[in-house]
């Protein structure tokens, strides 16, 4: 029988699903050692206990100078700026250990994370000489202001506006949602610049660099479900933003947002939030003695599952060192991470019968209490799974 | 290492030059192309392939369902020799372990129970205890059998015959044959995942309905990237433990602990994309006529072969367990 036409188009067309894999070099090995070196020495002096969800909850801004001190944040930031000049691999390094132990890392992690990288990309020398050093520093954080009460998914219908004052803009409207504003030095805010087009709907946006202390700037706290103060709203009064805090290019906002973007949606903190849980778990396991087969067996999924999606979240980073913007695969890694973590919550439910103690000072109860009420943000923050398989079919060519 | 793409584009365009969805038993003249080009001896020294060349070779293999065993030979019948210090036979091979009774002389008697693709190969290297038998499959009884995916899995019988060569095994080869085979069936696995994904993709495109193609809709696209996920998560398992056994060799609990979670992780992955390429393709992918049964009947057939995801998800639980809360995250990353 002749070759089926159309076939080897059919099975060649499919796009790159995850960028070339990468193995860490072994001379990552000695950082590696010493920062979990570090890490048990904290808390044999109990600087800290193990919490899951901690780079959202767990605010220490001491461990930050801490991390600071030792060259553990602002990795890749050039040493010009106050940081080490060290590559994406590295810092991958020392951030899956901190979220593996469960360490309060929340203070500075969208400074260490995101902002960093965008200032260096986007920013002007002196936007860059102010911020940068404080946040390799571990001492000064950042907060996102994307979302707005009516624009989360459709993140291109934000209507905060800015319009042009003498020497700058004058900034109305309200942010919400917004993790950590309370205790943050800064934000960079997505605003339009121009009147919506609906022909257009992602020019006109601009993001401007918004010192969170400047008079008419207004924060309100949204309490958690569980009561907790992280989330804010962000109200600006005719804020007065001078012309050398417009952050990048005016009218470039959405393709700087969606650059941010890549670097917040693949890190090892969108499948290592409930790690410390998972561990916990088969602590408890080894703890009781037996364990049944079916119990083995889930165990032995869930590890799986996490080896799995490190190798596919270091591809990622290894794409991003080398100056590529993966954003299919970082869209599926974090449908699939965010996923993950949800299942260990089940599993660990389901597997030890202890119920969840939020007013456990620690250990596996309160690992599980704080987990099942903080699994909902999971799949929402950073973009819901939904409208990141959205990304996803757009990279697979299906709109 | 990089992805080898002049191996990868070689491999894509000797199996689908032979693609042929009505066909069954040993493609020859895939196999022909492929000895030709030295892809049925990738990783005999002589050749120097590496296990992560033969991830590419495999990964295409499974995603065009070709018809050749090349894994088989290659990878457990060939090394299974070469590590003996026999001559790898010349031909299809795969290898096995069983209990040989010995008769008159020096010879044996066994039956080898579904033995992948027995009837069309030249030879089986029998791993027996500590010693390494290299049968002549034209000396056995065949019992045609297959698995679900029209695979030949046969049944063959030796009575009374002399081996062809006989050797010591190496030191673990038992364990090392094991995890050879969940590799190659990892990487199978991944490549028949990405077949049914891409096939999938193309229907959705092609296919209309309510006046526009099925792609259009977000349930359906919701479903696609779901399975997009699953095959990339195949891809990065099994990639991964090969590099990994490159890098470690098999004899390392590294390599033991990778080959089990990627196995494991790929059975996972082929029960996904398996029933959301049936279910994107409709009433046409239920068909005979259809080649999506290639690639589905594949993943359920190469999930449950060399360790279904219960048997390698124990062996992953019993090394977490032992690893305890602390030393699980070594485990995971490889680093102790
Ligand atoms: C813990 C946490 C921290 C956060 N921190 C910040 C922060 O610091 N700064 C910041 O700016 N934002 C932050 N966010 C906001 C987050 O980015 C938004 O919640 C998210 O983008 C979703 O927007 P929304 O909540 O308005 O939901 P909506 O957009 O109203 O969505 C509601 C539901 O509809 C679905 N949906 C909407 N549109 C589509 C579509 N096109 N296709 C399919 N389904 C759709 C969504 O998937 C979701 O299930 C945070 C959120 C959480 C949970």
């Amino acid at each position: 029988m002749a070759p089926v036409a159309g076939a080897s188009t059919t099975l060649t067309r499919l796009p790159e699903l995850v960028p070339e894999p990468v193995d860490l070099p072994e001379s990552l090995a000695g950082l590696r050692a010493e920062v979990r070196a570090f890490l048990a020495a904290e808390r044999a002096a109990g600087a800290w206990t193990p919490r899951a969800d901690v780079w959202l909850s767990g605010w220490d801004e001491g461990f930050s100078k801490r991390l600071g001190e030792r060259g553990w944040l602002g990795m890749t930031i050039p040493p010009e700026y106050g940081g080490h000049g060290r590559g994406a691999l590295e810092r991958y390094v020392v951030t899956e250990e901190l979220l593996a132990a469960g360490a309060p890392v929340a203070a500075h992690w969208i400074a260490d994370r995101q902002i960093g990288p965008s200032l260096l990309r986007h920013g002007t020398e002196e936007q860059r000489q102010a911020f940068l050093p404080g946040i390799a520093r571990g001492e000064i954080y950042f907060g996102i202001g994307m979302s707005e009460p009516d624009s989360g998914s459709d993140l291109a219908s934000v209507r905060t506006r800015a319009t042009r004052v003498d020497g700058g803009w004058e900034l109305s409207g309200t942010k919400v949602w917004t993790s950590g504003a309370h205790h943050a030095h800064a934000f960079f805010a997505l605003v339009r610049t121009e009147p919506r087009d609906d022909a257009h709907r992602h020019a006109g946006l601009s993001q401007f660099l918004v010192e969170l202390d400047r008079p008419g700037v207004e924060i309100r706290p949204i309490p958690l479900l569980t009561g907790a103060h992280h989330f804010n709203e962000v109200v600006f009064d005719k804020v007065f933003i001078p012309d050398s805090r417009v952050f990048g290019e005016l009218g470039n906002g959405w393709a700087q947002v969606t650059g941010e973007l890549a670097f917040e949606r693949s890190g090892p903190e969108r499948f290592l939030s409930t790690y410390p849980l998972l561990a916990a778990l088969v602590g408890e396991l080894t703890a009781a003695g037996a364990v049944d087969p079916g119990t083995r067996r889930r165990i032995g999924s869930l590890v799986s599952r996490v080896w799995t999606l490190r190798a596919m979240s270091l591809a990622v980073a290894g794409a991003l060192e080398s100056g590529a913007a993966p954003e299919l695969a970082a869209a599926l890694v974090k449908d699939l991470g965010t996923r993950y973590e949800n299942e260990i919550v089940d599993a660990a439910r389901l597997l030890v019968d202890t119920p969840p103690d939020p007013g456990a000072e620690s250990g596996f109860a309160r690992l599980l209490a704080d987990a099942v009420l903080h699994a909902p943000g999971f799949t929402l923050r950073g973009g819901t799974n939904e409208v990141l398989r959205g990304i996803v079919a757009r990279g697979m060519g299906l709109r | 290492m990089a992805r080898n793409a002049e191996l990868a584009e070689l491999a894509e365009s000797i199996f689908a030059a032979s693609y042929d969805k009505g066909a069954t038993g040993l493609d020859t003249a895939a196999w022909k192309a492929c000895a030709e080009s030295g892809l049925t001896t990738l990783t005999d020294p002589e050749v120097g392939g590496t296990l992560e060349d033969s991830a590419v070779l495999l990964e295409a293999a499974g995603a065009w369902a070709a018809r050749v065993p090349l894994a088989e030979t290659d990878l457990l019948g060939g090394w299974l020799a070469r590590a003996a210090d026999l001559a790898a036979p010349d031909g299809p091979s795969v290898a096995v372990t069983g209990s040989a009774a010995a008769g008159a002389g020096d010879t044996v008697s066994v039956e080898l129970a579904r033995v992948p693709w027995g009837r069309a190969l030249v030879a089986v290297v029998l791993l027996d205890g500590d010693r390494v038998l290299v049968l002549d499959t034209a000396d056995a009884a065949v019992t045609e059998g297959a698995n679900i995916a029209e695979e030949p899995r046969d049944t063959l019988t030796f009575t009374g015959v002399t081996p062809v060569a006989s050797g010591a095994a190496p030191a673990g080869a038992a364990e090392e044959l094991a995890l050879r085979a969940a590799l190659a069936r990892s990487l199978l696995l991944a490549g028949a995942a990405r077949g049914a994904l891409a096939r999938s993709i193309g229907y959705a495109g092609e296919r209309q309905q309510f006046g526009r193609p099925i792609a259009r809709f977000q349930a359906v696209q919701q479903m696609l990237a779901e399975a997009g996920s699953e095959v990339a998560a195949a891809a990065a398992s099994s990639a991964a433990a090969a590099r990994t056994a490159r890098t470690a060799g098999f004899a390392d609990p590294a390599t033991v602990f990778a080959v089990a979670a990627a196995k494991s992780r790929c059975g996972e992955a082929a029960t996904a994309v398996a029933r959301i390429a049936h279910q994107v393709h409709g009433a046409i992918g239920f068909t005979r006529e259809h080649d999506l049964r290639l690639v589905s009947t594949r993943l359920w057939a190469w999930r449950d072969e060399d360790g279904n995801e219960a048997y390698w998800n124990d062996r992953v639980g019993e090394l977490a367990l032992r690893a305890g809360a602390d030393g699980l995250w070594p485990l995971v990353t490889g680093r102790p």
